[in-house]
Formats: structure tokens, sequence, C-alpha cells
């Protein structure tokens, strides 16, 4: 492991001083005032935390803020840009999948990692994926169908820039 | 009134999606709170226990530990919760205290409260508060415990009925303990000002003006000098947002120690300290002449509430009094549910409540009496939904709280037509019952209606702004529902101008003057209809000011997008009418009902009782479509829930009244592989006749027949093991107990022997 | 649900590691992935006073193809183990039965020997490595030591692993092409623990006949198993439909475990037989 390779927060070099106790999840909440990662369960079952670490999709709450030292760390603040909504997040309210938004950031970010590195995953294996998010209010499909559409349009935008 | 439907009924996007969707969202804990104090509550680790002594002396040396609130602190004058709906004098005996002082009731009563520099802190402090408990025996069945109330639905003469009739058949069925278990789990923050002697709460929900006016007693204030606001909320389906214990201490908290309280609930005391839903038991029975008309339904039920009555602990037992018959035309009715107090977390409200528990026991006792007169599932209920001119039909009388209510109007045939014809109910038949590839199929089907726009009222106040900006105030609360959008979609409608000019406040006190907020599906209804009435009312006083600018008659005043014109005379911006508002009141006491049928395909794997839900269709009509897209949402994600219940979920107690259900892993939520296959439609063939927009309440019809189709759905698969699918939760363990019992009662062929 | 205080290092070396559980006392965990430590802690079941972290130790990482065994470091993670493709042919059953590990994001953090540490009879892990006749290495104060899986896994949450062990590696000894495997799970969802689960596989001599059959079991006994009765059935025998059912009751006869909240004792014996015969015809399908 790199010593000097700072850890990074979206991009952005922080400090982790915190008590080892801290999760990952609090430190991004409460230390680092990005609230969009939340909270919903503190025992790894329902995914709402789920950040990526050094591109991996990880529960935000099963990690402590210690064990991100040096490593890249983007959580659904990370994702978004203040003038559009990227493909992903556009094809979500195209879709109506968030209700409450409490589950979202974290589908948001398995759903990036998935796409990014399994560009031709089938709505079985989305399935699959997300099976790790627990949603109370969409029941699923509508998030099942943004996902798909969004790994569609991905393949045909990529089909358009190929020589 | 008119509203220019530009936007009413179409696919609008969401605006709440722009915050939501970049983790912009701010919630109850993602409040930052300086020079606050962060509250957590230590819970009664028995069931039913008398309180020897609470020694907190421990606790307070820890570091970071300010306080430890116990009922010493309110001096003898515990506060006990009323209850928000239906409430009788009978119901006093079991108002939930805000903390215990005596006596604990249920594993996670609220025992003592502490106040630390952080939540760990706190947490850190819990096990150093000595409580000693004497142990009480522990009431941990409905079955013979204390009554609080009954409630009684009844029509005609029942039991004369029963003693005529050609066919009479009963049977047992059991409704599960389940939990609404929304994403979110509570929390508040409270914040007093001693100088002005105004106390703030965030992190309302559901029904913050009747909470802002019962905290207000309980720490006699005036009301004028609470507020309670409304964050984003992330669900509720009925449970959160009502009166529980701490939204008492944690303001109690702020004002006696001087400090902004924040506290989160966790998982692990969510599952124990917010409210269960459901748990009914009960014995039913049906009369039929032998061509299948329903003469009668009889149902006693026992309603576990748990130890306490909360604030709507009664509406389920009272809905399912009142609700058992459905839309069908049933002369006689006799339900009688009976709520019984035992040694567990309070009971309340959970999407359809009440109506999902007795939709099941209708549904299933029509799947077993078409059955045994030799009728198809179809045929039975065709020649019992009432028709569009029998509309409206009252439902049954209520007692001991009347409440006349009658089904407005809609054609039941229309939608169970549809319903068929979409999940290919005739083609299909062929497989009922079959062997095909090692699993078992079946189909049902069932109808509902679904009672919403409960009233009495709802406010809204349409304030103009100088940037050119409506701002809409209502008193419905924003529950996840998209309830910003379709406040917007209307009062963009009313005025025809683009949604981008409107900005949705809700569900805080501060927002109108007496609002009451979303449940019973009525946000749509009594909130939308005041926002209509509030901007034609906005529009008068418009057309009058710019009348008197003008020189004119308010009636020569006509209002073109945002501009108010002038005969003849320069057109006048609303910017330039900045600050002019209007309020008004929608007042409704009469119900909608929306309604429609559900379908389901299933396969059953006889070996695991494993059952796969291969199709599941819903078609309803809610009168009048807002926004479609989410419309959808709350049909779909009520039926995953409604599934939820029926294979997955269940809170589960031991015989000494402990909670068996400790995490997510023992809670059983449906995932996204669960349930891959829903479709539903609506339709808005018969507007409701009660309100300016035509709209139904839609947010729970999508529950409420879940659980008795998929028990016939069941049924008709395994028909050939003549198995009754009653109890719930329909485990893979159940239904294959379920056949095991089929195959010892009978000469029942193993299905190795059956090819298809 | 915050978790109780703890002093936290991240030693480079696995000697460091040893080092710093020796001189603890009894009061220090190991934690790797932390997917099954932490929501322990946060429940607050446990309370160690130190985490030793040896997710930085490089000697506890990797997948090795040696010429009679496969060494898997103890700190591999379980998308580690789906991700390597030369494991495909190396041992299509480890992939296989990884892959109903939990949940996507676990699998990015989980390790091959917090599994085996934990010892939840349920789990894929110690289920495979039963089946598959693993050896687990222990580090400890006085060096390495090789154990068999069934001396190392005593029973439901209980190792032989002392206070002051870390496991350094799992050996599997070197799969063969003409296996035929499967393994099949029943739980309530997808990613729950198994309420039962079969790692099945074995060879078939020149006249169809079966031979070194493994039929292990998961979820049913107080420790993952192979099922001897229900070998002893299949072994030099050639497959039939009846066999297979006999060889599924005496797997469904071996079921030992009480009822309990997720499952009765009945009703896993009914899911194990009907494993076994599922898994049965799943291997066969594959040819080979």
């Amino acid at each position: 492991m790199n010593e000097t390779r700072p850890t990074c927060v979206n991009g952005v070099a922080v400090a982790i001083d915190v008590e080892p106790r801290t999760t990952l999840a609090d430190f991004l909440r409460h230390r680092l005032g990005l609230t969009g990662t939340h909270v919903g369960c503190e025992h790894g079952v329902c995914g709402a935390c789920t950040v990526l670490v050094d591109g991996a999709a990880v529960r935000s709450c099963l990690m402590l803020a210690v064990q991100v030292q040096s490593c890249d760390v983007v959580t659904v603040e990370g994702l978004s840009s203040d003038e559009a909504l990227s493909p992903l997040q556009a094809s979500f309210r195209r879709n109506h999948a968030l209700q409450c938004g409490f589950c979202t950031p974290g589908i948001l970010t398995t759903a990036h990692a998935l796409m990014r590195d399994e560009p031709d995953a089938s709505e079985e294996r989305v399935r699959e994926v997300l099976s790790g998010n627990i949603c109370r209010c969409t029941g699923y499909v509508p998030i099942v169908h943004a996902v798909v559409e969004a790994l569609r349009d991905a393949r045909a935008a990529r089909g358009k820039e190929a020589p | 009134m008119i509203l220019s439907n530009r936007l009413i009924g179409s696919h609008t996007q969401r605006i709440e999606d722009l915050r939501l969707l970049r983790g912009r969202g701010c919630y109850i804990d993602d409040l930052k709170l300086p020079g606050c104090l962060y509250a957590v509550v230590l819970r009664s680790s028995f069931a039913h226990a008398r309180i020897v002594s609470i020694d907190a002396s421990e606790a307070l040396a820890r570091p970071g530990v300010r306080a430890v609130v116990t009922a010493a602190n309110l001096k003898g004058q515990i506060p006990r919760i009323p209850l928000r709906m239906h409430a009788h004098e009978s119901l006093t005996p079991f108002q939930q205290p805000v903390i215990a002082s005596d006596r604990v009731r249920f594993v996670g009563e609220p025992v003592a409260m502490v106040l630390a520099d952080s939540q760990a802190l706190a947490e850190d402090a819990l096990d150093a508060i000595a409580v000693e408990m004497e142990e009480l025996p522990v009431e941990a069945s409905a079955e013979q415990a204390p009554i609080a109330i009954a409630y009684a639905g009844t029509r005609g003469a029942a039991e004369q009925a029963f003693a005529k009739a050609d066919y009479v058949r009963s049977a047992s069925f059991s409704v599960q303990r389940q939990a609404a278990l929304p994403m979110e789990t509570r929390g508040l923050a409270a914040v007093w000002d001693a100088e002005k002697e105004n106390l703030t709460v965030y992190g309302a929900a559901k029904v913050a003006f009747a909470n802002r006016d019962i905290l207000a007693k309980m720490l006699d204030l005036p009301k004028t000098s609470v507020e309670l606001r409304e964050l984003d909320v992330g669900g509720g389906f009925g449970s959160r947002g009502e009166f529980l214990p701490e939204d008492f201490l944690v303001p109690f908290a702020a004002r006696l120690f001087g400090r902004p309280i924040k506290w989160t609930e966790d998982r692990r005391e969510h599952l124990m300290a917010a409210t269960h839903a459901r748990d009914l038991h009960c014995e039913a029975r049906i009369a039929c002449h032998a061509d299948g008309t329903v003469l009668a339904l009889a149902a006693t039920a026992d309603v576990d509430v748990g130890a306490y009555m909360r604030t709507n602990g009664s509406v389920s037992a009272r809905n399912f009094a009142q609700a058992l018959a459905g839309p069908y035309r049933i002369a006689h009715v006799n339900s009688l549910a009976t709520i019984r107090i035992t040694n567990k977390t309070p009971t309340g409200t959970y999407r359809g409540p009440g109506r999902y528990e007795a939709d099941f026991v209708r549904e299933r006792l029509f799947d077993i009496a078409a059955r045994d007169l030799g009728l198809d599932q179809s045929t039975f209920r065709t020649r019992n939904l009432l028709r569009p001119d029998e509309l409206p039909y009252a439902l049954p009388d209520l007692a001991p709280i009347p409440q006349v209510t009658e089904l407005d109007n809609g054609d039941y045939f229309e939608t169970f037509e549809r319903c068929k014809a979409d999940i290919g109910w005739d083609e299909k038949q062929l497989l009922q019952g079959r062997l095909h590839e090692g699993r078992y199929h079946g189909l049902a089907l069932g109808c509902f209606i679904e009672g919403g726009g409960v009233g009495p009222s709802e406010d809204a106040r349409l304030v103009l702004h100088a940037d050119g900006s409506i701002a809409v105030h209502v008193g419905s609360s924003a529950i996840g529902q998209g309830l910003e959008t379709v406040m917007a979609q209307i009062a963009a409608d009313a005025f025809d101008l683009p949604i981008e000019r409107f900005r949705v406040f809700h569900g805080s006190t501060t927002d109108v003057a007496n609002g009451q907020g979303s449940y019973g599906s009525r946000a749509t209804v009594m909130g939308g209809s005041a926002v209509v009435m509030a901007a034609e009312r906005l529009k008068e006083l418009i057309r009058t000011e710019a009348a008197s600018r003008a020189g004119c008659a308010p009636t020569d005043i006509v209002l073109i997008r945002d501009s108010a014109v002038p005969p003849g005379g320069t057109p006048l911006l609303f910017a330039e009418f900045a600050e002019l508002s209007a309020e008004a009141t929608f007042f409704n006491s009469r119900n909608t009902y929306s309604y429609g049928a559900q379908a389901a395909h299933v396969a059953v794997d006889p070996r695991t009782g494993q059952v796969d839900v291969l199709d599941y269709v819903s078609v309803e009509d809610v009168g009048r479509i807002i926004n479609a897209l989410t419309l959808h949402g709350q049909t779909i994600g009520a039926i995953v829930q409604g599934l939820g219940g029926v294979f997955l979920e269940q809170v589960s107690y031991d015989d000494a009244g402990q909670l068996q259900v400790g995490s997510l892993a023992d809670y059983l939520l449906p995932t996204a592989t669960d349930f891959p296959v829903i479709r539903s439609t609506a339709l808005e063939s018969y507007p409701a006749p009660n309100n300016p927009l035509g709209a139904k309440g839609a947010g729970e019809g999508g529950i409420i027949p879940v659980a008795g189709v998929i028990s016939n759905a069941v049924a008709a698969a395994l028909a050939s093991f003549a198995v009754e699918p009653n109890v719930l939760p329909l485990s893979p363990q159940r239904v294959w107990e379920l056949i095991q019992e089929s195959r010892h009662a009978g000469a029942v062929p193993s299905p190795k022997n059956q090819r298809e | 649900m915050k978790l109780p205080p703890f002093r936290y290092e991240r030693p480079a070396s696995l000697d460091e590691a040893l080092s710093l559980l020796a001189g603890s006392a009894g009061d220090a965990k190991v934690i790797a992935g932390g997917q099954t430590l932490l929501p322990i802690m946060a429940f607050r079941l446990a309370a160690p006073s130190l985490l030793v972290d040896i997710g930085g130790i490089a000697e506890l990482r990797g997948i090795r193809i040696m010429p009679d065994r496969l060494e898997i470091g103890a700190t591999t993670r379980w998308c580690d183990i789906l991700g390597d493709a030369r494991l495909a042919a190396e041992h299509p059953l480890l992939q296989a039965g990884i892959g109903h590990v939990a949940h996507y994001q676990i699998r990015n953090r989980g390790t091959v020997g917090g599994s085996l540490a934990h010892a939840d009879p349920a789990a894929e892990m110690p289920g495979i490595a039963a089946a598959c006749d693993a050896s687990i290495v222990i580090a400890g104060p006085d060096g390495k030591r090789t154990v068999p899986f069934d001396e190392f896994f005593l029973g439901a949450l209980t190792t032989i692993l002392s206070e002051q062990e870390i496991i350094a590696e799992i050996h599997l000894p070197r799969w063969t092409p003409q296996r035929r495997w499967a393994f099949l799970e029943f739980a309530r969802r997808s990613g729950d623990f198994a309420l039962a689960a079969v790692a099945l596989h074995y060879l078939k001599d020149d006249s169809g006949r079966l031979a070194d059959v493994h039929v292990g079991v998961m979820g049913v006994c107080d420790r993952p198993c192979r099922i001897d009765a229900a070998e002893a059935i299949l072994n030099g025998n050639e497959p039939s439909a009846e066999l297979v059912a006999a060889a599924a009751a005496a797997a469904a006869a071996a079921v030992d475990v009480d009822d309990d909240l997720h499952a009765s004792q009945a009703y896993r014996k009914a899911l194990i037989a009907v494993l076994v015969e599922r898994a049965f015809e799943a291997a066969e399908a594959r040819g080979g």
C-alpha cells in the first residue's frame, strides 16, 4: 500500500481524524457533511449506505473510516453534477425509480459500479446485484427498468461513438 | 373551476427527484443542530415487569453523559398519549405513558433516556443504568387476553341467514403480526427558545398538526408556541409519524435542560419500539345459495393490539369490521373484531389496515365456497359483485362508534373483466392445478375497494412571490409519495402555468392554519382539492387587486398565464402582486372508494413449498389520475409490500413475550429478485363525486387484495391436495406442511406418480 | 447501533499481527472484511478492546495454483474468487458456491478466512471446505500448522482457533476436469443464509459406475459435513433414480439440527433430500 497516497472522497483529499470506531458511513455523513449516504440498519443488510471504495460497491456501515486510508471513496454526491442529472439519474427520474429517496443513493452507487464493470449485464444480473439493496417504497420494478434502460442507452451511445 | 389538464393525468416527472437523486435530501438525521445533545433511549428487556428501582448514577459518571431522564423527572404527572382516531372512553385506561414509571408492559418500552455529547457515548452509558425489575406474568397470546374494545359491523340478520342457507362453511384464518418498516428509522430534533418560550421540533411526519396539539397540551404550552416541521421523510406506510413516547421525551428534555436535543432511532430499536401491525386471527363463516349467491358473511376476530392503544390502534379492527364484504352484494354481515391487550409492542395502522385482513378472509371463503359448490372462481365473483346501478351502497353499520359510509360509484365489472383479460385468465385455466416441470400451477383473482379521501378537512395556502414564483403550502405530509409534484401539477393546471413556477411546502405546522396530514389515502383528494380552492381564491384576489389598480370591475379582468389583463389596459404581471396570498379549507365527510381487481399466476414446488409468482396483475379505477407515474409507483410498491406480507414477513414473539426479530436478517423484506413480474393498469372511468378533482384516494388499494389473491392461487395450484392456505405467512415450510398434512390425511397421489 | 470503543492496529506483517494478538490478553479480535464482525459489534454482542486489521498483510493474499493443491490466502475476498478466470476450470465448484454468498457489496469485502473463522454451519465456504477435503493453515505464536477441515470446525460458531491464532490460508486438493459437480442451495431470498445446501462432486469409471463421491451438506447439522452413508450408497454403483433417492434419504436421516426460528427439523430433512436429488440431476446434466 502506498502510504503517501492521500485519502480522497469525491476527488477531494481528506484527513481521517476520527475515532477508530467511527464507521465510514458516519465519517462521511457527520464529519464531512456528505449526508447523501444514508444509514438504514447499521448491520449490513439494507444497502442504503453503499458507497464506492476504490471503485468497489461496499456497505459503508460495515467499514471503519480508518480502513479507507489512502483509498478513493465516491458517494452519491460524487456521481452528481449541478448542471444536469447523469444518464443513470435521468433514467431513474423518467422511470419513477424512487419514492421516498432514502434507499436511492445506495442503489445509484451500486448501479454505477455495475454499469461500469458489466456494461452488458442482463436484466437478471441487474436484479441479482440489486438484491442487496432494500427498497420499501417502489417494489423494485421501476428501479430495474431504470437500470436496464440506462445500460441499453449506454451501449447505444458507445455504438455511435465506435469508429 | 377550470383546470387546464395539461399536467393532471400526465407522466410528470417528479420535482423531488432533482434533490433526492443527488443525495441532497434533508432527512431528520441529516439536520445539523449546533450545540445539541444526543438522546438514546433505554428500553425494557422484559415483557411485563414492575420497576423496582432505576439507578443512573454510574451512567451519569460516564464520559460525555450530561443527564438521564426517567419518570422521576415528570414528578408524578406522566402524560399519556391520547388516541388521535376513534377515541372512546373504554380505551383511556390503555393509553401509553410517555415513559414507564411503575411498570413496563412490552419489550422495548422506554424506561430512561440518556443525553450525551454523542450518540455513541450515550449508547456506551446504557448498560451503566441499573434497572431492577420484578417480573410479572406475561400475556403472550391474544386468545384469552383482556379486551380493550370490540368493533361490530352489522347489516341485516346474519344468524337467520345462516340458519336458512343451502350452504354454510366456516374456517379459521390468521394474519401474522407485520411491521411497516420504512427504510428510514424515526428521528427528532427539538429546540427550545427560553426567551420566547417557543418550541420547534423537526422530524414531524404524517400528522404534524395533531401531534403539535398533543405535545402542546402535554407541555402545557399554547399551540402557537409549538412548531412541528416536516423535512424529507423516508417512507411511512401508515406507521411513521404517529405520536409516540419519544415525540414527548425529546422536546421535554430540550426544554428541561435548555439544550437542543437530537434523537435518531436505530433499526434494532425500531423493530421493537415503532408500531407493529395486523396480527388478526378469526373464525369466519359464509352462507350461500346453491347457485353461489352469497347470503351472509360472519367473522369473529381477535386483534392482538399489544400492550397499549396507540393513537390509531383501533383502525384495523374497525376497518375489518366494516369492510369485510368488500365490493360485493352481501345482504347479511356480522363482523366482530375484538381488540385484545397483550405484552407486545403496540400495533397501529399499516397500509390497508384491517382491509388487507378482511379481503384475505372474504376471498378465501369465496374460493372455498366456489370449489364446494362446483363453480369457477370468476363466476362466483360476478354473481356477487355490485353493479354500477346499485351504488351508492352503504357499508355495514359500525358500533360502538358509528360511521356511515357508502361505496360512492364505480363499475366493478369493468376492472374485473379487464384484469381477467390482462392475465389471460381464460387461456390459462388449462394450467389450474396442473403439474408442469415439477411445479403445480394455480391462478386466482379477487376484487377490492379502497376507502380513501378521509375527512374532515385540509388546508392549502398559496402565496405570490416577487420573483414570479407561487408558493403552495399544504397541510398534507410527504412520505415519499410524490406530494410536491402532485400538488404542483394541480396548482400549475389551475393557473395554466409551467410547473417550474411552483414551490411546494408541506406538512409543517407553519404552513397552514389547520392542516390534517397524510393518512387514509387522503393527500391528493383533500390536499389537492384544498389547493384547487386556494388557487381559485387567489385568482379572485388577483382580479380584485388588478381591478382596483386599473379602475375597473374584477369581472372585467382576464387572467392569462401569469398576467392580469384589464380591458384595453396594460397587462399586470403576477410578480407585481407579490405577497398576495389566499388560504382555503376543503371540507369533506364522504370517503372515496377507488376499486379494482387483481389476479395472480403462481407455481408451487411441492417438494420445497417454494411459491413463485409468475405473473401478478392489477387493474384499478382511481376516479381521476393526477400523476400517472406516481400512481403506478404506489400500486406496484403496495403490491410488493402485500407479497412480502404473504410470503416473507413476520414479527414473532416467544411465550415469554420476547421479541424474536432483532434485525433485518430476521424480518424478511422483499428484495429485487423476489417478485419480478408485477403489472398494473389504472382507469378513471368513475370520477369521485365529492371533490373538484374527481380523484379517489389510491395509495393503499394495491396492497389490499394481495393476501386473498395469492392464497387462493396457491390453493388452486394445490387443488389435488385440497390444502387450505388460511394462515399467513405462506412460508415455504408452511406450504410444505400443508401438503404433508394433506398427504397424511387422505389417499393423495404423490407428485412422482403424476406426469404432465 | 454505534460501535463500542476499541483501539485499532493495521500491521504490515503476519508476525506483527500475531504479536499484537499475543500481547492483548485475549481481548483482541482479528478483522479482515469485517462483514461479520462489525454487525456483531454493532449489536454489542462483542466488544473487543483491540481490532487487528489484517487486510494489509501481503502474505495473506492471493490464489496460488500448486501442483497438488490450490492455496487461497485468508484475506482473499469473494470477488477475488469470482473474478479469477482460472478457477472456472481449476475449481468450478468453488466458484459456483461462492456465487451464492450474501450480496454484491458484501462480496467486495468478505473474506475466505473470515467465513471460516466465524464457522456458521450454513455458510458456503465452510461447506465447500468440508465437501472438498480442505485443510486450514493456521498461524500462531509457535509458527504455522496445517489442520484438516474436519478437525478445524468443531461445531456451530466454534473452531479450534485460539485467541492468538490467525487463519493464514486454506488448501483445496486440485480439481480434476472429469469430475461432475453441483452446488445447490435453498434460501428464503437470494443471498440469505441457506436453510440447506449441497455441494456434490464425483467421478464415473469406464463402466459408468460412481466413484469418489463427495456429498457435502450445509445448514442441516451443527457443522458442514460429508454424509458417509449417502456416499456409501452411491459409490461403486450405476446411478439410477432409486439409488439417488436412497442416498437422499440417508442425507435426510443425518440431519440433526433442532427446530429453530427459520425451519423445523422435519422441513430441513425434506429440503436436504430434494437438494441431493436435484444436485445429482444437475451434475449428471453437466456431462464430463
